[in-house]
């Protein structure tokens, strides 16, 4: 009988095995060759010479002989590299994007907390209907939406034409096409991904923490202050990580509400791939971007396991 | 204890008129009747016919819809797999690598992801039509799927998997008959959000897709390029429905199965 478990196990584990290796396999070589191998390439054309010509770089890898190979190597070049740190343009692009990115994420913060606080302290039965109106508009189309706010910020739109008729202005406020757009845009489309962690974060919290606490006499600014905030942070950090990084490289948005002033990494990248068609350097401006990134997205992974 | 004080009331009214207001203004203008689009010159639902007789937006929405029906199906079994893998073999060599290629696609710039695509798909020499797009999309969207499955799988009692497998069933029958069916809801889910990211992505697609595979939203950027028309309100307001809907809808029926599962689980303590 015993016997009979144990073989029987055995089978299961050896196919367990094969299925085992299925499951990694499968995604795992995915993976390897449309995310890892792609950015091997983006190395490598980033070191190329560009060229008039289908497509618009020089090749220089073969993988023909080993001494093929070193002369290849030999012939990469930091061309590219050299160009984008000899134009103070490109050095302005990355900081204002990094500018941009940090200030649009404090601005989500200021109306983020407050509303995650909210959510989190409504009525058990409104709390869900709640959280799907946050997930909500993070499923309708994130074009339309940045869309949405042209029609607003327009010196024609809503806003001016709502200012113009409460008399508080008398001339049409200018803000499409200008950098405070932008800020609009990216703390509109990313707010959800800042309110969804804090809320996640404040309602899990034991709020018999705060009962004994004005229980003792304390004031509820002075509670949330010494108690609600400190236990929040961490998710209030995960919020930040997840408007922040993903605002530096942000195309959409700095190129419907920015209009031409408003310089943006992202968007340098694509008027060098497609107006310029230069790929070398569009690829040099991506690895710069991703070393940028680099940082913050291992922070981001490190938090990310312990909180797991 | 749950009476909101004035200032979460005056959060929660500011913080969600800001989110859907917007969203408001374009709906109720994309039935104005006149051209101009921040004019309200009646009621009118011109422009929505006017969309029905847009070939280009009709070719454009059908390659969409195709190429999002593709990729969250593919991208679902994918990301299934990662999630399994993830949560169930704690060591297998390359993991660390492995989960990086999980996470980093969640936050990387778009821009990053559609050149590196584009340039793979020039080295290696594929023609760019609407399979790189469903590639491309299949790739960064099964990272979605798989973070969504693992949350749940994480909660999965895997003694039930065990005991099928004790009892002498084979391991992937065990995990479709035992496992698929309670992580199934987060399956859904993963292969809606899969679609709906499809559906949204302007960049990636932008760099992946060939001649004669132009989506929904590349079209809609380069009419929104040129300025604010009506019939783009016609159209928007038609995807945010359709997305709406379909949120909603999937919403209420988890939830009914939830109450459902509550109930019969009551019922059974209950008896027992």
């Amino acid at each position: 009988m015993a016997q009979k478990a144990r073989a029987k196990r055995a089978r299961a584990s050896g196919e367990g095995g094969a299925f085992r290796a299925l499951v990694i396999a499968v995604p795992y070589l995915w993976l390897l060759a449309l995310f890892l191998v792609p950015f091997a390439i983006v190395l490598k054309i980033s070191f190329s010479v560009a060229a008039i010509a289908q497509p618009p770089y020089t090749p220089v890898f073969t993988f023909e002989s080993l001494s093929g190979f070193l002369a290849n190597v030999r012939e990469l070049t930091l061309e590219s590299y050299l160009w984008v740190a000899g134009d103070a343009l490109y050095f302005d692009a990355y900081l204002s994007s990094l500018r941009i990115a940090a200030i649009s994420t404090v601005f989500a913060l200021l109306i983020g907390y407050p509303l995650a606080y909210a959510m989190a302290r409504a009525p058990q039965g409104w709390r869900p209907v709640l959280l799907m109106l946050i997930i909500l508009p993070f499923w309708t189309s994130f074009l339309i939406r940045v869309y949405a706010w042209i029609g607003i910020l327009r010196s024609e739109g809503y806003l001016n034409q709502f200012l113009l008729w409460t008399g508080l202005i008398s001339q049409p406020l200018a803000i499409l096409n200008t950098e405070t757009a932008v800020y609009i845009g990216i703390v509109y489309s990313y707010l959800p991904f800042m309110v969804l962690p804090i809320y996640a974060g404040l309602e899990r919290m034991d709020y018999r923490l705060i009962e004994a606490a004005s229980d003792l006499g304390c004031p509820p600014l002075r509670a949330f202050w010494s108690i609600t905030l400190p236990i929040s942070i961490p998710a209030v950090i995960a919020g930040c990580f997840l408007v922040f990084i993903p605002a530096v490289g942000e195309f959409v948005i700095p190129d419907l509400l920015g209009g031409s002033q408003t310089l943006m990494v992202g968007k340098v990248l694509w008027d060098e791939f497609f107006a310029n068609r230069d790929w070398p350097i569009a690829s040099a401006v991506a690895i710069i971007l991703l070393l940028v990134l680099v940082l913050p997205m291992v922070a981001f992974q490190r938090y990310r396991e312990r909180a797991l | 204890m749950n009476r909101l004080s004035p200032f979460n009331i005056v959060s929660l009214v500011v913080g969600f008129a800001f989110l859907y207001l917007p969203i408001v203004l374009l709906v109720v203008y994309s039935f104005n009747a006149s051209r101009l689009v921040t004019v309200w010159g009646g009621f009118s639902t011109q422009w929505y016919g006017a969309l029905w007789n847009n070939q280009m937006f009709l070719d454009a929405a059908w390659v969409t819809l195709r190429v999002a029906f593709v990729s969250a199906s593919a991208a679902t079994v994918l990301g299934t797999l990662a999630a399994l893998a993830l949560v169930r073999y704690a060591n297998f060599r390359g993991k660390l690598l492995f989960s990086g290629m999980i996470y980093a696609p969640l936050v990387m710039p778009e821009v990053i992801t559609g050149l590196s695509l584009l340039l793979l798909f020039v080295a290696v020499g594929i023609d760019r039509s609407f399979w790189t797009i469903a590639l491309a999309h299949i790739t960064f969207s099964m990272c979605f799927v798989a973070v969504v499955v693992q949350s749940r799988l994480l909660s999965f009692d895997r003694s039930l998997e065990e005991a099928a497998q004790d009892l002498g069933c084979p391991p992937f029958k065990a995990f479709l008959l035992v496992t698929l069916p309670v992580i199934w809801p987060a399956v859904a889910a993963g292969w809606m959000l899969a679609f709906t990211l499809s559906l949204d992505d302007l960049v990636i697609a932008s760099f992946t897709s060939g001649p004669g595979a132009t989506t929904l939203p590349m079209r809609i950027y380069s009419q929104v390029r040129l300025g604010v028309t009506p019939e783009i309100n016609a159209i928007s307001t038609i995807l945010i429905g359709v997305v709406a809907t379909g949120v909603i809808a999937a919403t209420l029926v988890t939830k009914r199965r939830e109450v459902r599962r509550l109930r019969d689980e009551r019922l059974a303590a209950e008896a027992g």
